[in-house]
């Protein structure tokens, strides 16, 4: 009886340690894949030249205008506003939901707990809440407008179930089915540190960390690229002073 | 191939997003350039043998040469806001004519040969080979975008759609699928400056009557200098000015304006071009050779400064591409921009109240006015925000007593292309240039109701000429459309400015 205890304590263990190690090479993989491939296609977007002066209307005329406009893009969605109040609100509400979140997830990161992170926890709950409201919407016109639905192929799809799955999950953590966030931290802390310490075996957990591996290492082979691109986009980051200034670059001298 | 049927829908009297009507648009393509044509600017004759590697080869040139075409391949999400944008799509209903569908024409075959994703998971995520149906696609449906960027406004990440079909044309007349009316006529500005073959010895001849009618019209000697040594300007202007109608009258306005402020001007037989369309087939190369003309014509007649008459797309090459293309340009007389636009300089000479008009001359006139798309959404003017739509509307309201702009969503920055723009301004593409123009006749036909619209004033010779054309569409009377400085020529006080 004893011997059987021991033993079964002893599978657990080791089911620990296996697990252990896999996702901290999992995550130790995803991390070198997001960023490696994140690098690789920024220098390649830096190092190409943009040979004309092609701003989108309406364009600022310094470069502080440039970086005014990026930032009201980037936090207003202010073109998008403009252009669909739908797709804004739906894309708006994720986007800064997501944000919170990981606001939130930062203290998972850190030790001790940044202030302006510890603000953000009861927040960060709610934002779940409202990512998968986001989503929702988002989804709901890839089927429901015609045009959205003859646009999307099978990866738009995917990645917003990837996303909804992260979302779901985390949220099922809170209020379903709550797993050791203190053995979490150890661990996480533990993998920055290079130091391994035990992962909790808990089921959703483990589907959660998994999607959230899943997401960073496709982050560079797909349309998530779009956040990096809106800061290399030339409608939005040139300056409307072609008469002024001259603009001249590598391959096209005048 | 037979003149396709011409069909104008109906107005509406709000606009509607159409139902997708796949395939509506399968039929409509430009003749193909005859080998000369494509030769004479460096191009293969016709299809080469292995296009389909030359094809993915010259991307991938493209790819490392231009980063909107790179960055924009990448980052599209396919949110769909640009869904409804294009003109052509409104007009057609015809679903690869949605922006971003036109882009996928492209986007999946980088996703196929350029991305890791498209070569192990083509289906998941829309990668396609470059097949024969492919490029037919590209043929038809590029020759479908009048690269006017209505649909960068609205993207959250300003993917111009121009810049995609501006690349695909350009791998398109790399092996060998240029289209005739743009490659025809950039073979006539190399050989003899302008877009209409007109010999130096005819442009003359066309404006020694002009100053006879001018003549006749006001009593006054209103010159139409041609390759004036010694004048302060050079005048560049669409070569439609020359001879078209409405254009001609705009052309009269020039001179009208320079003779009332008493600046010495002239016409270059060398550059009597102010049009460059090496800008619609994309080709840095052909637009630079067509813009070093200027250049040239300016520096052997000694001017001081360069201004450019109504011509939409030229502006835009003019404004933004000139500095780069030609420039620097320390040799002109840096009290003024360079270039300069002639509503610029109309409106400065306005402003300093070196011109002065008799605006009762337009009474008979209830005018509107037509944003071009390359001057809109491709320049500026007047050094302040928005000043290529103030300049303008400021110079009619002071040429004219009536004045009414068109709804707020389809002016200015939001204006909606006439439908002939991007090398699309050829007769076997009628039935497309009039379904894309019924936006635009829409937002007219509204003024037009409301307030007894007769006049809609552009500063563009392809929406003077596509308009021309597309109004009796719409019954409307085709002389509806003019050019503002023809606005500006009928009411300006000459020969007593003191
Ligand atoms: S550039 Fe203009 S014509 Fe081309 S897709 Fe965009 S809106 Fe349509
Ligand atoms: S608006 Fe921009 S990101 Fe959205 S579908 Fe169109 S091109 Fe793509």
């Amino acid at each position: 009886m004893q011997d059987r205890r021991l033993a079964e304590a002893d599978r657990l263990r080791l089911i620990v340690v296996l697990l252990t190690a896999f996702f901290a090479c999992l995550f130790y993989a995803a991390t070198a894949v997001l960023v490696a491939g994140l690098a690789v296609k920024m220098l390649g977007y830096a190092r190409t030249p943009a040979p004309l002066k092609i701003p989108t209307t309406p364009a600022p005329a310094t470069r502080g205008g440039v970086v005014l406009r990026i930032l009201r893009e980037v936090t207003l969605f202010a073109s998008l506003f403009g252009a669909n109040k739908w797709i804004w609100l739906f894309g708006w509400i994720f986007h800064v939901a997501l944000a919170l979140v990981l606001l939130r997830h930062l203290r998972y990161f850190t030790q001790p707990v940044w202030g302006v992170v510890e603000i953000a926890q009861p927040f960060g709950v709610y934002a779940g809440f409202a990512m998968l409201a986001g989503l929702a919407g988002l989804w709901a016109r890839r089927f429901l407008v015609e045009r959205i639905r003859y646009i999307s192929t099978y990866s738009d799809h995917l990645m917003l179930a990837l996303l909804a799955a992260i979302a779901a999950s985390g949220l099922a953590m809170k209020y379903l089915s709550h797993t050791d966030i203190v053995a979490l931290k150890a661990f996480m802390l533990g993998l920055m540190a290079f130091d391994w310490q035990p992962l909790p075996a808990h089921p959703v957990l483990l589907v959660h960390l998994a999607l959230v591996a899943a997401l960073m290492a496709v982050f560079p082979a797909s349309k998530l690229l779009h956040a990096p691109g809106v800061f290399f986009s030339p409608g939005l980051n040139q300056a409307d002073d072609s008469r002024e200034r001259r603009h001249v670059t590598r391959w096209a001298q005048g | 191939m037979a003149a396709p049927d011409v069909l104008a829908p109906a107005l509406k009297q709000y606009p509607v997003i159409p139902i997708l009507q796949r395939g509506a648009m399968a039929a409509s393509k430009p003749y193909a350039a005859s080998d000369k044509m494509n030769e004479a600017l460096g191009f293969p004759g016709k299809l080469v043998d292995d296009w389909q590697a030359k094809a993915i080869g010259k991307m991938g040139e493209l790819l490392g040469k231009y980063r909107s075409f790179k960055v924009y391949l990448d980052a599209c999400v396919h949110c769909g806001a640009c869904t409804d944008k294009c003109h052509y799509f409104l007009g057609t209903g015809d679903p690869k004519n949605m922006p971003v569908a036109r882009q996928d024409l492209v986007r999946k075959v980088y996703r196929r040969y350029f991305t890791l994703a498209g070569k192990v998971f083509p289906k998941l995520v829309g990668a396609e080979d470059l097949t024969e149906s492919v490029l037919d696609d590209w043929y038809k449906y590029f020759n479908q975008c009048s690269e006017c960027r209505r649909c960068s406004v609205y993207c959250p990440y300003g993917i111009d759609t121009a810049e995609i079909t501006m690349a695909a044309k350009e791998i398109m007349d790399s092996i060998g699928m240029g289209q005739k009316y743009t490659n025809e006529i950039i073979g006539k500005v190399h050989k003899l400056g302008n877009n209409l073959g007109l010999p130096g010895p005819a442009l003359r001849n066309t404006l020694e009557t002009m100053e006879e009618e001018v003549k006749e019209d006001t009593g006054l000697d209103v010159r139409f200098p041609v390759d004036e040594q010694g004048a302060e300007v050079l005048v560049v202007v669409p070569s439609a000015d020359f001879f078209a109608e409405p254009h001609v009258y705009s052309l009269i306005g020039y001179a009208k304006v320079f003779h009332a402020a008493g600046i010495r001007w002239t016409f270059s037989s060398h550059a009597s071009e102010a049009g460059n369309f090496g800008l619609f087939i994309g080709n840095y190369e052909q637009m630079r050779k067509i813009a070093v003309r200027v250049r040239e014509a300016a520096l052997e007649l000694g001017v001081k400064r360069i201004v450019v008459g109504e011509c939409g797309h030229a502006w835009r090459v003019a404004y933004s591409f000139w500095n780069t293309l030609i420039g620097p340009f320390d040799w002109l007389d840096a009290r003024y921009p360079v270039p300069q636009h002639i509503c610029e300089l109309t409106y400065d000479l306005i402003r300093r109240g070196a011109i002065q008009f008799d605006r009762e001359k337009n009474d008979h006139r209830v005018v509107t006015f037509h944003d071009s798309c390359n001057v809109a959404r491709g320049s500026g003017m007047g050094g302040i925000p928005g000043g290529q739509f103030i300049l303008p509307r400021e110079i009619i309201r002071a040429a004219c007593n009536h004045f009414h702009d068109m709804a707020p969503e389809t002016i200015r920055q939001h204006t909606f292309c006439c439908g002939g723009g991007g090398g699309l301004l050829t007769d076997e593409l009628l039935d497309l240039r009039v379904k894309g123009a019924l936006p635009r006749m829409e937002a007219l036909k509204q003024v037009v109701d409301a307030y007894g619209v007769n006049f809609m004033a552009a500063i563009c010779a392809i929406c003077k000429a596509q308009f021309s054309k597309v109004l009796p569409y719409y019954k409307f009377d085709m002389e509806m459309i003019g050019g503002v400085h023809q606005l500006v020529g009928d009411a300006i006080r000459l020969g007593r400015n003191d």
